[in-house]
């Protein structure tokens, strides 16, 4: 089991949610989440499907808007001003369940947009670190295919690439393994924890809870809407308080 | 099923045998006749639905089957004879002794031909050549027409054909001036230019590329970004006409030629090319536009597409025709092709860009997020990410409307505009060619050419479309 080296930050706040509401419509879909992260932790966020976990985290790069409440991302508030948008959207990278890469780009120019557009870094840099990043994610000698000719596993990898090729402060993944086939989960769960043993600060959402008990400082429990439980993971899992929290992990821990 | 007694196991029905190892590779055989080659296609394309005689009902569908192919073999064997007879066979192709229609009589019309004769007279064809082509444009000018031909489909070819270097710089150079240049070729340019337009234009022009400078540098408030983004080729675009007309006026020594004597296939290629170069853009804007979600944009859009869709281009025309003198002042010349083209533009413009506008539903909405999350503009994603994958989805629709505008420029002739259906209907009035095949052989000859640019374009659209297609 990897050391969980914690090079946590108190006093540095990457992450802070305060009383924050959001409604689809009608419906209550986040209701009352206060959350803070700081530099360094590794968040796992878990529950069952429609309890707004995705929205969580949607709405700390504005994919999603909130109604109420302040969120703010590396000191930087999140509301309607679309400077603060595009600097938090600079510093925060994400990873889709679905890759989302860019069908019509080779695996380095999908690497080398973000950098290149948003960043302006000139095109040799810039495929110096997608090189770099691809290295990390062990599929160098995929640079020049397409997404179409890659498997699952590496289509995520190159997702994780993607986004680090920003060099983002803080990385959200969004159930990252729930689309791979099971042989190809554990290379994108290692490449999570490469991630993580650097000192990256991320927040997950996944099922994968072999990866929670390895690499999180902290895991959420998550129903309707609602933070019900938080733990470090030992006591998270041994331990549970609430009923509904022990209903859950009986439900995904019991076969 | 007979069992050999061998020591290798075999799997097979016998519900005892369920444990099976293969210890040695089945054979990798080449496939049967039927499947691969000349016998393949065959079988796989015309006998596949004639072999099966298991029933009686699988009987009577087998003959059936194979009395339709039959039928239908001879049909398109007689017809295409037909086809080939009446154009190539039996045609007159000369005239020598100038006898004009009579060349192309039987005997009981008055001429040398047999009784019954029926096939294309070419010599009409040939004698007519240069009004279906050129229309009333002066025969010894008619080098222009030809040179801009020749210019404009080397550069074309230059930037379609892939392995050519530099083909980016030479799709600017034709996409910005080349239609000045055929402009002054075709026309002759010269008439002045008004100086109050020209100067007009360049100043909003100028003042829109100061915005976006000025934007770019992060020099102006955030709530301009979307504005910055399009400010700048819309003030490339002013400086464009500006210079346009400023170009087209100067007069360039060659001899004017008025718009109303071009005619002939030189008026379809102007009209076709004009509105499909032109609606592709403005086709892109009102799609986004529509999908947009500020107000304005995105009613604008919905009106102007639903206003353009819901008038004929015949009605288009002669409102194009009738109703832009009466906004202009007192003398001034609008010219008659100018405002067809205008017309014929902004009708396809909106064909076009509800054909972009499925190719943009047709993105999955994670490629949006995907643009969003890396802190692309809007201008950014749209044209990095999401229109080249929309314009590749919809490539079959834009080049059927593409096919469908050159088609429909025929329409022209409603306003006085003879295009390449036009002249040759007008040269069927010509008593001195007044024969049985005249008009068969005019219509053949208009056919002909449509169908080799559009199968053209349709084949280069499948072209394009193999290209593009890389396993997604």
């Amino acid at each position: 089991m990897a050391q969980k080296n914690n090079k946590v930050s108190p006093d540095e706040v990457v992450v802070s949610m305060d009383q924050v509401n959001k409604w689809f419509g009608q419906f209550h879909v986040l209701r009352d989440i206060n959350l803070q992260v700081n530099r360094g932790e590794r968040i796992v966020i878990c529950g069952p499907s429609g309890s707004g976990k995705s929205t969580l985290i949607r709405c700390l790069n504005r994919l999603e808007e909130h109604q109420q409440g302040n969120i703010s991302v590396h000191g930087i508030e999140l509301n309607n001003d679309v400077k603060n948008i595009d600097e938090i959207r600079r510093e925060v990278g994400m990873v889709f369940q679905h890759f989302n890469l860019f069908p019509h780009l080779s695996i380095l120019e999908n690497c080398m947009l973000a950098p290149v557009w948003v960043r302006k870094t000139p095109r040799v840099e810039a495929e110096e670190t997608a090189m770099h990043f691809l290295h990390r994610v062990k599929i160098p000698e995929q640079a020049h295919k397409y997404p179409g000719q890659l498997s699952g596993g590496q289509q995520q990898r190159v997702a994780i690439a993607r986004a680090l090729c920003m060099q983002p402060q803080l990385m959200l993944f969004d159930e990252p393994t729930s689309a791979l086939d099971p042989e190809m989960i554990k290379e994108v769960l290692d490449t999570m924890v490469e991630l993580a043993e650097d000192g990256m600060t991320m927040i997950c959402v996944t099922h994968e809870m072999g990866f929670a008990r390895k690499v999180a400082n902290r895991v959420i429990f998550m129903d309707e809407g609602q933070i019900i439980e938080q733990n470090e993971p030992e006591a998270f899992f041994n331990n549970p308080q609430s009923d509904r929290t022990k209903l859950f992990l009986s439900q995904i821990l019991g076969h | 099923m007979t069992k050999k007694e061998k020591k290798i196991v075999r799997p097979g029905p016998d519900s005892h045998n369920l444990c099976f190892v293969r210890d040695e590779d089945a054979p990798i055989l080449p496939a049967p006749p039927s499947e691969v080659g000349v016998t393949g296609w065959l079988y796989h394309n015309i006998f596949q639905s004639m072999n099966d005689f298991s029933s009686i009902q699988s009987c009577i569908k087998s003959i059936l089957a194979a009395f339709f192919t039959l039928f239908v073999f001879y049909f398109f064997v007689t017809q295409l004879y037909g086809f080939v007879d009446f154009a190539l066979i039996s045609a007159v192709w000369s005239d020598p002794e100038g006898l004009k229609r009579q060349a192309c009589w039987t005997l009981e019309q008055g001429g040398s031909l047999p009784d019954g004769w029926h096939g294309a007279c070419w010599p009409y064809i040939i004698a007519k050549a240069k009004f279906i082509m050129y229309g009333a444009y002066p025969g010894g000018e008619l080098w222009r027409v030809n040179l801009t031909y020749l210019i404009g489909g080397s550069m074309l070819a230059w930037v379609l054909i892939e392995p050519l270097p530099f083909r980016k710089l030479v799709g600017f150079v034709l996409l910005v001036f080349y239609p000045m240049f055929a402009t002054v070729m075709l026309s002759g340019g010269g008439g002045g230019f008004s100086t109050t337009v020209v100067g007009v234009s360049t100043l909003l022009g100028l003042s829109l590329l100061t915005i976006s400078r000025l934007g770019k540098r992060g020099e102006l408030p955030k709530i301009f970004s979307d504005i910055v983004a399009i400010s700048g080729t819309a003030g490339w675009a002013l400086i464009f006409i500006a210079a346009f007309i400023v170009v087209t006026g100067f007069d360039s020594g060659l001899i004017n030629v008025d718009t109303r004597d071009w005619g002939g296939l030189l008026i379809t290629l102007v009209v076709a090319t004009t509105a499909i170069v032109a609606s592709l853009p403005l086709g892109i804007l009102l799609a986004l536009g529509r999908r947009s979600e500020m107000p304005i944009a995105r009613s604008l859009s919905i009106i102007f597409i639903e206003f353009w869709r819901g008038v004929p281009l015949i009605t288009v025309l002669f409102m194009a025709s009738v109703m832009i003198p009466l906004f202009m002042p007192e003398g001034v010349n609008f010219d008659s092709l100018l405002r067809a083209l205008i017309g014929v533009t902004l009708w396809q413009s909106a064909y076009m860009a509800e054909v972009i506008r499925g190719g943009l539903q047709a993105i999955d909405k994670g490629q949006y997020e995907a643009a969003d999350s890396m802190g692309l503009t809007y201008w950014q994603s749209m044209r990095l990410i999401i229109l080249p994958q929309a314009l590749k989805h919809v490539l079959p629709g834009i080049v059927n409307t593409v096919i469908s505008v050159f088609k429909d420029t025929s329409l022209v002739s409603i306003v006085g505009i003879f295009d390449l259906l036009g002249a040759t209907q007008s040269t069927l009035a010509d008593a001195a060619w007044s024969t049985p095949v005249q008009s068969p052989t005019g219509y053949l000859v208009v056919a002909s050419i449509f169908f080799v640019f559009c199968f053209g374009m349709s084949r280069y659209s499948m072209h394009l479309e193999r290209k593009l297609n890389r396993g997604h």
